[in-house]
Formats: C-alpha cells, structure tokens, sequence
C-alpha cells in the first residue's frame, strides 16, 4: 500500500516542484509578515487588527547563516536509532520581499563546504521522515548551483 | 515604613536600591540528586553568609525548573518546606534563563513596597543528560516543540547559526572563539564551585569533536546540576543587622524584545519580519543591558567586571558588544588585547562562567548574582578583579526571556 504524504505541519507550506512555497500571513490592516502563519492576532504593538489573509513567500532568499547537526536531535524528532546517525545541514535564509528569516533543513547531500553566508537558495519540497503509512513532507533549503 | 520613605528617596530617575546580605551556592556538577537538596544547600549557605536565621527572612522567591510536568514542583513553596514551613510568603517564577533574575527582581520588588524586609531567592536545577529537549507529549502549537519535531533544531544549532554569522559579517574565526574557552577555563580553575576546573588549551578545544558547525563540544556549555541563593534586604534592615556597608544591587532588566526582532532567537524557527515596520535601533540584547544601565544611571565605561551567559564561546564575543564594552563587530579585538581577562580593563566571566560551570537554568542568573556580590566585597580570592565597585550580569533564553543585573558597593 502506497504512504499517503501528510505534511509534518498543516498549512506551512503547498504545492509540487517549482510550484513549491513556504506558506504565511499577512495582516490585512498593517502588512506584516508572519511566518509560522498567525492567523488571528497581529503581533504588530502598534496594529489591533485581527484580520490575516494566507500568502505566498518568497521562492529565493539569501543564505543569513548555516550550521549543521551532528548529533542526533533528541525526541519529538524522528529518527531511527538502529542506523548510524548520518549528520544534515540546517540553513537560515533572509527573504528580500519579506524581510524575514526563516530556517529549514538544508535539501539532502548539502553540505557545509557547499554553503557561504550571501549565497543564493531556494525553496523545495522535502521528506522530513516516513513511516509505514505516511511519508511525513517537509520545506528544504537549496542552494543555488548546488544540485545534490 | 522606614523602607518605604528610603525607596522613594533613592535618586532621581533612579529605582532605589536592595541591600545583598548573603550570596550562597551549591556546586555546579552531574550530582544526580534532587534539585531541592541543591536549593537547600545553596540556602543554607546564603542565609550563613548574612548572619541569618532562616525564622528572619519574611518571604520565599524561588526560581522554576520544569520537571516531571509541574514548574519544579512549585519551586518556591518547595524550598520552603525543606528549609521548614515558617508561615512566610511565597512565590515561585519561571522564565527561562532569566527565572533567577526575575526572581530577583520579584524580591526586591517586596522589599521597595514594604512587603517584605528580608527575601530568600532561590535555584536549582537537576540538568537531564545531553541536549536539552521538550516535554513530553504532541503540542504542534508548542513553537519549542516544533522546532524539535519539524527541523531537530537542538539549542546548539542556534549557537552554531550566530557563530558562523560573526565569521561571515566581522571576520571573527574558530581560533578566536577558543580564546574564550581559554579563559573562561582558567578563571574556572579557580573556583572551587565550578564544575569544571581544569585549564584548556586551544589545542583540545580544536581537537573536540565537532557539535553544530563552526562549534565544537569545548566551545558549547554542557548543562549541570547546581543550586543558588541570595539573601536580599532592605537597606534599613541591613543596618539593623550588622551590615553597614553591603553590597547593593540597583539595577534589574526584564524587558521583552521589540517587535520586529529581527534575530533568529530560541526557540522560533523564523524571526519577526520587518516588511512592514522598521526594527528598533538596536538588538534584544543590547535593550537588556540598555534597560539596566538606564535604571542604575551608569553606562558601560563604570564596570569592573561583567558576569554574561556565554552558552557557546561566540555568543560571550557577542555579548561584549551587546553590553557596549566594544562596538559592534569589536568583540574579538576586545578579547585578544586580554581586556575581557582578569588585570584587564573589564573582566567578563571571572566566575569561569557557563563554560566551566554548564548551564543550571533556573540557578543560573543567581550564581551570577553570586559572583558579583563576592566580587564587589573583594572575597573572591584569586579570581578577585582589583577594586571593583560595579558588576554587570546579563543572559537571554528561550521564548523572549532576559535579563541584568547591576550590582554595585
Ligand atoms: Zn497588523
């Protein structure tokens, strides 16, 4: 029986290939950006609004900052402890249009030798773990010119 | 009301100032026994070093550790049935990192309102082994949860984030953030309450296995069992008890960040976006220590020393620049003239800070207190900055916590 792909977090993000975004708000009265959604409360102090329409975020960004983990992240994350821990990279990246950071899990294979600070990336569907059911998807960073 | 009519002829502009009448702790280590005998001890130890019976002090503040799922079993109250219920008042706190600075400031807001001549302040803390996680349970509107859950995105992911940041923006290199280990260890080698007491080189910090990019394990505080406790007082009441000259704290910060922050702060996975305001002049962390200077009318050229959460060696170069030690981008320069190190022109973390300690969350922010106040008596032994008269302590944690404290004799 085929998985069924369930995104790990309802609402974050939609779509297939290039078609792919991160998924946000934006405050009908103010125009923040919110990233994780807000979907009923501005969190501008000088805005009371609580009107928040979903958006579309940006494809590319900038590379802000990378690191890795090379230890196996602890429970809620899902990883199987029978097999060796194979370390990924994380990567924040500054959306011009948004003025926001946002942080994802680096596209599998991307290393930190392929990754400078200022260095384009874009946003691309993911897996972030599957089990017997349900392939749990994800957003990924990749950078430009990297295809792992 | 003696204590009222002295708060309100504390200075102008200025809030008015609580006496520190003991400064205990019990050592920092993986001592796999419960946070309230650390609190205990730590209590006992403060309530000695002011020349106190536990039956003088008039109310219980004590800062929540999150175990087991009640806020460290109430941590107040807690503490006060080991140390013996005595009908005081009681409070507990919890804000993260800065638990113990606002439970501080909990304190000394008694004691400026009359409601309290003497307060017992309390922390401590059984750290779990390893990388510091949520608790139990599915709570996917739980941002610390779904940090975990979403990216695996561990405290020291963030530490590696903002070191590699200062490489990109200033030039800043691994060889410098292991100064910092450097002499952070040597100042903890002489404290006979830090957990780890022996020197480092820069050789075994760059030998240690790598944890989050650029860091490695010796640039990343681990986290450890420990307790503190301050014995705060009103100025009036430390006349009346043999204290004519205590150490004072006058200044506490609290504040929040100003949206938009536009750093990437635990535990979010995005900061705030700036589409539609302007961020505000300077960082969440620079506010924390402007709000301190503000409140005791100092400014960072009247330190002797500075106590700061280095949670990762590159963040302590941060906070250099974020108290106004060195302007932005400065750091490092700072600490390769020795500025920062004991003999220098202001020595930050001569505790040995969190890299020879580990972090004890809710104790933290007290040990720190701790340090000041042993400092600004000249009892610090061969850590002692010469002279000092004013200390700083400032840290950040999780879910927009801060704080500082500002010290003085
Ligand atoms: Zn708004």
């Amino acid at each position: 029986m085929p998985r069924t792909r369930t995104p790990v977090v309802a609402g974050w993000f939609e779509g297939d290939g290039d078609g792919f975004r991160l998924l946000g708000t934006r405050c009908a009265s103010c125009a923040s950006v919110f990233f994780p959604r807000e979907d009923h409360y501005c969190r501008n102090p000088a805005c009371a609004s609580g009107e928040l329409e979903e958006i579309r975020l940006s494809r590319r960004g900038r590379v802000w900052s990378f690191t890795d983990s090379r230890y196996r992240p602890p429970s809620p994350y899902v990883s199987d402890p029978e097999l060796p821990w194979q370390p990924y990279v994380l990567i924040a990246v500054e959306l011009a249009a948004e003025r926001i950071v946002v942080l994802g899990q680096a596209a599998p294979g991307v290393t930190v030798a392929d990754l400078a600070v200022g260095m384009e990336a874009e946003v691309v569907p993911g897996v972030l773990h599957e089990d017997a059911a349900t392939t749990w998807t994800t957003w990924h960073w990749r950078p430009a010119g990297v295809r792992a | 009301m003696d204590d009222v009519a002295l708060a309100a002829g504390g200075g102008a502009g200025v809030t008015a100032e609580v006496a520190v009448l003991g400064a205990g702790m019990h050592p920092w280590g993986k001592w796999g026994r419960s946070f309230v005998e650390y609190g205990v001890v730590a209590a006992r130890a403060a309530l000695a070093d002011a020349g106190l019976q536990w039956r003088d002090i008039g109310s219980v503040i004590g800062a929540g550790t999150v175990r087991g799922g009640y806020p460290g079993y109430i941590a107040g109250a807690t503490f006060a049935r080991a140390l013996g219920w005595q009908g005081s008042r009681v409070a507990s706190v919890y804000a993260a990192c800065a638990s113990g600075a606002q439970a501080v400031d909990a304190a000394r807001a008694q004691i400026l309102s009359g409601q309290a001549d003497a307060v017992l302040v309390v922390g401590a803390d059984a750290a779990p082994k390893g990388f510091f996680r949520p608790a139990g349970g599915d709570r996917p509107d739980d941002p610390d949860w779904l940090r975990f859950r979403v990216l695996g995105a561990t405290n020291p992911v963030y530490f590696g984030l903002y070191a590699r940041r200062r490489m990109a923006v200033y030039g800043d290199t691994t060889d410098d953030f292991a100064q910092v280990k450097v002499k952070n260890a040597a100042m903890g080698a002489l404290n006979p309450r830090a957990r780890y007491r022996s020197p480092v080189t820069a050789e075994e910090v760059a030998a240690s296995a790598v944890v989050a990019d650029p860091l490695r394990l010796l640039d990343i505080c681990a986290t450890s069992d420990g307790g503190a406790a301050v014995v705060l007082a009103s100025m009036e009441f430390a006349r009346r008890h043999g204290h004519p000259e205590p150490v004072r704290i006058r200044a506490v910060s609290t504040v929040t960040p100003r949206f938009p922050n536009t750093v990437l702060d635990l535990p979010d996975i995005a900061t705030d976006s700036a589409v539609a305001v302007d961020p505000p002049g300077g960082t969440f962390r620079m506010s924390i220590a402007g709000a301190a200077y503000e409140e005791a009318g100092i400014g960072p050229e009247d330190l002797s020393l500075a106590e700061v959460y280095d949670l990762s060696t590159a963040l302590e170069v941060q906070w250099y620049e974020d108290l106004g030690l060195c302007g932005a981008g400065e750091g490092v320069r700072l600490l390769r003239d020795g500025a920062t190190a004991l003999g220098g022109r202001v020595p930050v973390n001569v505790s040995g800070g969190l890299a020879s300690f580990g972090e004890a969350v809710p104790a933290q922010a007290i040990a720190q207190v701790c340090e000041l106040t042993w400092q600004l008596r000249g009892e610090a032994g061969g850590r002692q900055v010469a002279g000092a008269r004013v200390g700083i302590s400032a840290n950040q944690g999780l879910f927009g916590h801060g704080s500082a404290v500002i010290a003085v004799r």
